[in-house]
């Protein structure tokens, strides 16, 4: 019997146990890590690059360059060249017509992200969902051309309805009754460029509600409504100006369909309805055609402004949308 | 038996409105559109949009009226609030109608079948459409799809597998970028890529250096979609495949890939959906060519959103024609991908 026993197959030797990783894994978290940097580098490039090569009109120009509402180049009969650039009035113009697609789409936005949450019939709610998602996958070239063609007609109407009754309001006034290509018509477009994403960011919030808080209220006896107010908006809140402030980001940025319905003008211009505006991604498409040497610095340079608005912007919003989904968990 | 179908028993909804109980609301929504007609048409008022305001503000207030006096105060505020949040809601799907039903039919008189087969090589924008088409544009656009597809696929999956997989210090930090990355303009990815590579780079404007651009913008999607999937990988597999001996390498190329497949290539999808339609970053770098250009690596290249552009520029009313049909071809790639997504996706997907 102890024969059989000492027959028993010896195992192979016994792996070593061991926390130190392979090699092989040490080398797919090597790669991995650095792809996982490399959108890191990418966006410190961008930064570099367009701050680089903006370096020289940031130089010449200053602080002017951001208060200035001059965009010229000048050459004169001895062959010197000078040059005044400055985007002062494109940044107010984009602060403008972002601010008209915040105040016309962010409670459009609320609204349906509360009715796709709240009260959608359950058979329609996975199409409206897709709807206001292929809103988003819409090329932005589309809404320039349906902006120009088919809804400017309507909205200079509103604008003189608006500048008919509510002239006396300073910012529905304008110089001249001239309403086509206004920041009022830009905005309108940014505005129902920017509702999907708030759209979403707000239904993501909403889905985020404590359901034991939404059933204690129905609990004591609430209306839809009620527990909408009580429980939702309050939890929400924070979300939704996060979310308006990602599609704050979108609406500074947005080039092409802004750049269809704008008539850009270099001049601070505080009327809505007047046809004046300015843009500085729309002005950088602009004026590239025909830039050279100095003024495509400048407009890297301006480029470089674009970016880092954005960049802040768009970082503050994800902190907020993120705090406010986190709290909910 | 195979063919005793238990019936279910069909469940009872008791509170559920009777045909009598539906009435009242009938009457009132006919009763507001003849109030409506009848309003606009003794006040000055007038239009489209006098009829949608006076219909919603009486049609509103009818129910809810009907509301405080049958069942009280906060019975009114519900109704006022539910009709004013599917107003908002209207409103917001209205410019989709509008946008796919103009582009539909203001596109397809421009369909014509040398659209598909020649270029603008002989042709001007401002020819009669039969003339010239946008081959040019169809090839660009898919050279710069594919392009874009091999940089950033790779890239965004990897940065995904870091965020989910590693979990390194720095992942918090890195969704951060990847956040921001996606907020970035797509005029200024056009700029970076005209700053970095054409001035000083013998890369110049071609496919290529487009699809470097248009892969900043998509890199971000693909590797927020990726991650999602990845994280809807039962962590059992994971520990599955550990406990089975094998390094993480292994884990992660053997079974969470092939786990997350269908979600990886609608991330894949959705980034290029992204992308297809992207104008501005292309006006900096791929020239804008009116001819068929077989090589992405060098010259001019043409692409869809370009086309439309120029016509849309241009402003004849040949080139707006072509403007609208471009845009047609363009959306129904756009939605061709956009379906495929969620078909491919299945799971409910957000972007």
């Amino acid at each position: 019997m102890s024969a059989t026993i000492s027959q028993r197959p010896v195992p192979p030797a016994a792996r070593e146990i061991t926390t130190k990783p392979r090699t092989s894994d040490r080398i797919f978290r090597g790669v991995v890590t650095g792809f996982g940097m490399a959108s890191l580098a990418i966006l410190t490039l961008i930064g570099l690059f367009l701050a680089l090569r903006g370096f020289q009109t940031f130089k010449h120009e200053g602080l002017h360059f951001l208060t200035g509402v001059k965009w010229e180049s000048v050459t004169s009969d001895s062959g010197k060249v000078t040059t005044d650039f400055g985007v002062g009035a494109m940044l107010i113009g984009t602060v403008l017509i972002a601010c008209v697609a915040l105040v016309v789409g962010v409670p459009l936005s609320v609204l349906s992200a509360l009715y796709l949450s709240f009260y959608v019939p359950e058979r329609l709610k996975k199409l409206l969902v897709s709807v206001v998602d292929l809103m988003a996958a819409f090329p932005s070239i589309l809404y320039g051309l349906w902006g120009f063609f088919i809804l400017m007609p309507m909205v200079e109407y509103w604008a003189k309805l608006l500048y008919k009754y509510l002239r006396w309001i300073p910012i529905f006034d304008a110089p001249q009754p001239f309403f086509e290509r206004s920041p009022f018509v830009a905005g309108i477009v940014l505005a129902i460029m920017i509702i999907p994403i708030v759209t979403s960011v707000s239904r993501e919030i909403f889905a985020q509600t404590p359901l034991d808080r939404v059933q204690a209220a129905y609990a004591l006896g609430a209306t839809r409504w009620a527990m909408i107010k009580t429980v939702v908006l309050p939890f929400g809140s924070s979300g939704i100006v996060g979310g308006a402030m990602l599609g704050l980001g979108r609406a500074f940025g947005e080039t092409v369909a802004v750049f269809s319905v704008l008539n850009i003008v270099f001049k601070v211009n505080f009327h809505i309805l007047y046809g004046t505006g300015g843009n500085i991604a729309s002005m950088i498409i602009l004026k590239w055609g025909e830039a050279t040497g100095d003024e495509t610095k400048a407009l890297l340079a301006a480029g470089f402004i674009l970016f880092v608005l954005t960049l802040l912007v768009n970082m503050l919003a994800n902190f907020i949308v993120r705090r406010t989904l986190k709290s909910g968990k | 038996m195979a063919n005793t179908v238990i019936s279910p028993v069909q469940p009872q909804k008791p509170w559920k409105a009777t045909k009598l109980e539906l009435l009242p609301t009938v009457l009132i929504l006919l009763g507001t559109v003849v109030a409506t007609y009848v309003f606009v048409a003794v006040t000055p008022m007038k239009g489209k949009l006098a009829y949608a305001f006076i219909f919603f503000v009486f049609g509103t207030s009818a129910i809810s009226i009907r509301n405080w006096v049958k069942l009280g105060r906060a019975a009114a505020k519900d109704a006022l609030a539910s009709s004013i949040a599917f107003t908002g809601a209207a409103i917001v799907f209205l410019p989709v109608i509008s946008i796919l039903w103009t582009t539909i039919y203001k596109g397809i008189p421009g369909l014509h079948w040398t659209l598909f087969t020649q270029s603008m090589f002989t042709a001007s924008y401002s020819d009669p459409v039969s003339k010239g088409g946008l081959l040019h544009a169809l090839v660009g656009t898919l050279y710069l799809i594919f392009i874009s597809i091999i940089v950033s696929v790779p890239m965004g999956i990897l940065t995904a597998l870091y965020l989910t997989e590693i979990k390194g210090r720095g992942s918090k930090f890195i969704q951060f970028v990847v956040q921001a990355m996606s907020g970035v303009p797509s005029v200024v990815a056009g700029l970076f890529i005209f700053a970095a590579l054409i001035v000083s780079t013998p890369i110049k404007a071609s496919a290529i250096a487009g699809a470097f651009a248009l892969s900043i913008l998509m890199i971000p999607t693909v590797t927020r979609t990726a991650q999602e999937v990845l994280l809807l990988v039962p962590n059992d597999l994971r520990e599955a495949g550990q406990a089975l001996g094998a390094t993480q390498w292994r884990t992660v190329a053997t079974i969470v890939v092939p786990a997350a497949r269908n979600g990886l290539i609608t991330a894949t999808i959705l980034g290029v959906a992204r992308i297809a339609g992207e104008t501005a970053p292309l006006l900096f770098t791929i020239g804008g060519s009116d001819n068929l250009n077989w090589n992405p690596f060098k010259d001019y290249q043409g692409a869809l959103p370009f086309y439309v552009w120029k016509g849309l520029l241009l402003g004849t009313p040949e080139s707006i024609q072509r403007a609208w049909t471009g845009i047609l071809v363009l959306l129904t790639l756009v939605l061709i991908l956009f379906v495929l997504a969620r078909t491919l996706g299945g799971r409910r997907m957000k972007k």
